[in-house]
């Protein structure tokens, strides 16, 4: 059944875009490992690594447009699930540094020495093991987004108040990760982190794999995420998003449709992060900033939110350019651009770069309907 | 044999109180006394401190000064002491008492009065009682809360003296009080002691609790003891009432920064339905106009300084306006009725504000002033009350009736209300619509303005002021429920209460956590807030 889900979405442009990701996600480690540094086909580590950033950052997005351009529901609180998945990831990657630490304790992380712990926290056990790690990836995010989501959606809480209310929950998050007493290393976070599997985490090779991972896990979301849309239940989806009351007058009960993609898309997100931290060697409570919620949203925007390459794209061109930016001399005007950038796509480019030309390629000749484009200010009309 | 002194020096004060009583005191009748102190041992300097003490005359503080200063010289040959200051081959030496010269001494002809912890403590306690009888009635209170402090039983006689002659009644209760603590600590007889325990209780305070705990350990099973637990256990009631009040007295503080920050979205986001995401850098912008305003006067007219506050207050409602008005001309205006992309482009808008200040200004702290009249503080039975909080709380519940006096009273209130309810039904009537959005939402953003001004008083005015409040300036209007500017009221302070109850509980952190987690269990159960606005549309 699961498999016929799947493979009912398999048109051919998801094909095409699927084979482009898988394709980079081989390419690139390659390039990086079988060429020689001097030859003009070499991928330095450091660029697949960022790239492996970027594919995290799509999958975030994807996550979110999952939510945002399908469902109506703007969450400015995706960075939580996001941070929760990187934490699980960072616990068992803490666990495999064992007795290497500064402290060289073999029983407890180093921040817990350093606090004067004198035994491991009942929630880190299990965390030894990269299989209730992985677990855990999916269902921190996802028990959190169920048990906020259900009571959210069963009252009825939408619009604005559901996004200043994801706000506020990854703002409650921040905090509670700062305290040093919560267990996570507080201020400073988890970190060091020496082997993933047994494979040391700074060679190239596991460096390789992460980033295959990171465009395997994007890949896969991606198709979910198309086969998710292309099903009766992403039309309902589709249908909440433009007129919620109406959908609920027919009979469909709202709630159920909107709680299950909000849970499916905090999962996604939770993968996002725990493959976002292996690459970057460090999680601290930073990452539950609401500013990172928010740029999550405006990658989303600038691709095109209810296209589902859109916020791919939009995750790899504003990440890119906040890397250019912030790492030359104008890293002063970054959030200029990034301030412009809210407001200009917001303004002149409501369907964002890949729904702007998906529109115009519509125009041409009617060959095919696409669901997933939304109709401009859509969301808003449902909102009103 | 300790008892034997104490009755020797009770014995010998009352000699002295006598004395004092029956004839001043002249340096002559002082003159064998002072000479007591050079007597061999401790244990008799510490009587003999004790008798000048009881002298009550302040002629023998310069000596006693002297002695704990270490200037106190012995003559070895008849035994008098003198003030002496080390001269060529020798010391100069003094008359203590009148600081006459007293001729030379060769330095094996006098030895120097040695002092030990034991015998400083008795000179800082009989200064202090000599102080009791200052003419200055700020020392006396001082000497009183010394003596109070003390507590030394052989002070008895002497505080009663003290009392009879005190005409200040505060400072007579504080006598009262340190009369009551010495008599507990004396050998007097139980009832006396119960007597004075009441008396104690009666006062209260922390001071008090601390005594009384020394007491209530060290004294044996008895009345006494019963008594002091009794005491104990009142004042720590007591005290805990005091506490509950200045928890709410820190909330009311708190409630009244939150109401200021609240009260301007109350208008664009209650009032006008526009998430202003910016709404803090409105904020922010208020605080750096009053850094400015107290810059250019500072270096201009530094004697205006106490009116930087007044004078940036119209200016921080101009320049926030004036940014509000120009954000809804050339970004809002366009996302009406599309509430998530309003969102999204005002927080851009932030975004560059933030930067651009930054920028202009530099990322560190800017130091603004407090004028006079805003700082120190007064305390009000057991609370402390500092006047920038005083005057803030003030403030917002000014700016707040102010506005709803706009609202209420105002062709221009009556406008907004009017497009607010009914856009198309206003705008028929001939109200000009995109005017009065123009100008309720710099309305809203000069109110802001002000808000900065008095938040540049008791915050960090940095490029990052307004982040800290716009999460908690949603969650209040939430909370009070949207459109109704009574409801942010109310949830400003409620919350500002709640908020600082939780804290010794819970730590800061963590009450600020439990109060976030409480609004969006109370979002789920009432998602419009407190006080809802009765409507029968069916939301989308």
């Amino acid at each position: 059944m699961v498999t016929n889900f799947l493979l009912r979405a398999l048109d051919r442009r998801t094909a095409i875009v699927l084979i482009a990701i898988l394709g980079v996600g081989i390419l690139l480690p390659v390039l990086n490992l079988a060429t020689d540094p001097s030859s003009p086909f070499h991928v330095p580590t450091y660029v697949l690594t960022l790239l492996g950033k970027y594919l995290t950052y799509a999958l975030l997005a994807l996550a979110v447009d999952l939510v945002w351009g399908f469902c109506g529901i703007l969450s400015l609180g995706h960075a939580a699930f996001f941070a929760l998945g990187g934490y699980a990831m960072g616990m068992y990657l803490m666990r495999q540094i064992g007795d290497r630490g500064t402290y060289g304790n073999p029983l407890l992380p180093d921040f817990m020495v350093f606090l004067n712990w004198k035994e491991l926290p009942w929630f880190w056990t299990g965390f030894d093991h990269f299989w209730f790690a992985a677990i855990l990836v999916l269902l921190v995010p996802g028990i959190l987004a169920f048990v906020f989501g259900w009571f959210a959606f069963r009252s009825r809480v939408t619009g604005v108040y559901l996004s200043i209310i994801t706000q506020a929950m990854t703002y409650a998050l921040l905090l509670a990760f700062f305290r040093n007493d919560m267990g996570f290393g507080g201020n400073n976070g988890l970190t060091d982190f020496k082997e993933i599997l047994g494979f040391d985490i700074q060679a190239d090779t596991t460096r390789g794999a992460l980033f295959f991972a990171s465009a395997l896990a994007l890949a896969a979301g991606f198709w979910i995420c198309r086969a998710v849309i292309a099903s009766k239940f992403g039309k309902v989806l589709v249908a909440v998003r433009d007129a919620e009351s109406r959908t609920r007058f027919i009979g469909y009960r709202v709630e159920g449709y909107k709680l299950l993609v909000w849970t499916l898309s905090a999962m996604m997100a939770g993968v996002a992060g725990a493959l976002y931290v292996p690459q970057i060697g460090i999680i601290n409570p930073g990452e539950f900033a609401p500013a990172n919620s928010i740029e999550a949203v405006i990658w989303v925007a600038v691709g095109g939110r209810g296209t589902l390459i859109g916020p791919i794209v939009g995750a790899l061109l504003v990440s890119f350019g906040k890397t250019w930016f912030t790492s030359g001399m104008l890293a002063e005007y970054w959030l200029f651009v990034l301030g412009g950038l809210f407001v200009l796509v917001t303004l002149f480019l409501p369907k964002g770069v890949v729904g702007t030309f998906l529109a115009r390629d519509r125009k041409k000749p009617a060959e095919k309907p696409i669901e997933d484009v939304v109709a401009p200010g859509a969301v808003g009309q449902a909102a009103e | 044999m300790v008892d034997m002194i104490q009755r020797f020096k009770a014995l010998l004060a009352i000699l002295a109180l006598v004395l004092v009583a029956a004839m001043p005191a002249r340096a002559d009748d002082l003159k064998p006394l002072v000479d007591g102190l050079g007597k061999n041992g401790y244990a008799a300097l510490r009587e003999a401190i004790g008798a000048l003490a009881a002298t009550g005359d302040p002629a023998v503080a310069p000596v006693l000064q002297a002695l704990g200063a270490g200037d106190l010289y012995v003559r070895k040959s008849d035994r008098a002491v003198f003030a002496a200051t080390k001269a060529d081959g020798g010391f100069a030496l003094k008359d203590p008492l009148t600081g006459a010269d007293a001729g030379t001494a060769g330095s094996r002809d006098v030895e120097k009065i040695r002092v030990n912890n034991a015998v400083r403590e008795a000179v800082t306690s009989a200064l202090g009682s000599l102080t009791l009888m200052s003419a200055d009635p700020a020392k006396r209170r001082a000497a009183a809360a010394d003596v109070f402090r003390n507590s030394d039983p052989a002070q008895i006689p002497l505080i009663d003296q003290a009392i009879s002659k005190e005409t200040d009644a505060g400072i007579a209760t504080t006598l009262q009080m340190a009369r009551a603590a010495a008599v507990l600590k004396s050998d007097a007889p139980d009832a006396e002691k119960v007597a004075a325990i009441a008396a104690l209780q009666a006062k209260g305070g922390r001071d008090v609790l601390a005594q009384l705990t020394a007491i209530e350990a060290s004294a044996p099973d008895g009345a006494v003891k019963a008594a002091a637990q009794t005491a104990i256990t009142s004042i720590q009631g007591t005290l805990k009432l005091w506490d509950g009040a200045q928890n709410i007295l820190y909330g009311i503080s708190l409630g009244s920064v939150l109401l200021l920050a609240a009260i301007g979205l109350a208008i664009t986001f209650g009032v006008m339905g526009v998430i202003n995401m910016a709404h803090g850098e409105m904020v922010m912008i208020g605080a750096y106009t009053t850094f400015v305003v107290q810059e250019l006067i500072r270096n201009n007219m530094p004697w205006l300084f106490d009116w930087s506050l007044a004078i940036s207050l119209p200016l921080a409602f101009l320049v926030a306006g004036l940014v509000g008005v120009l954000i809804e001309r050339m970004v809002i205006r366009y996302l009406y009725g599309r509430p998530l992309e309003t969102l999204l482009a005002t927080w851009g808008v932030s975004l560059i504000l933030q930067q651009a200040v930054r920028t202009w200004f530099g990322p560190n702290n800017r130091e603004v002033g407090n004028p006079s009249w805003m700082s120190g503080a007064f305390e009000l039975g057991n609370l402390t009350i500092t006047y920038n909080r005083m005057w803030i709380v003030v403030f917002a519940l000014v700016v707040f009736a102010t506005l709803m006096l706009v609202l209420k009273r105002t062709p221009f209130g009556l406008q907004t209300r009017a497009v607010t309810q009914n856009r198309p039904m206003a705008s028929s009537m001939g109200i000009r619509t995109p005017w009065v959005d123009a100008l309720t939402f710099g309305l809203g953003s000069g109110i802001a303005g002000i808000a900065g001004v008095a938040l540049s008083q008791i915050d960090n005015v940095s490029p990052n002021l307004g982040q800290g409040y716009i999460i908690d300036s949603f969650m209040v209007v939430v909370f009070g429920g949207v459109g109704n500017l009574w409801g942010t009221l109310v949830g400003a302070f409620t919350l500002g209460i709640a908020n600082k109850f939780l804290e010794p509980y819970a730590g800061a952190v963590l009450g600020k956590i439990l109060v976030l987690v409480f609004i969006i269990l109370f979002i789920q159960k009432r998602p419009r807030g407190l006080f809802a606005l009765k409507g029968r549309a069916v939301e989308a």
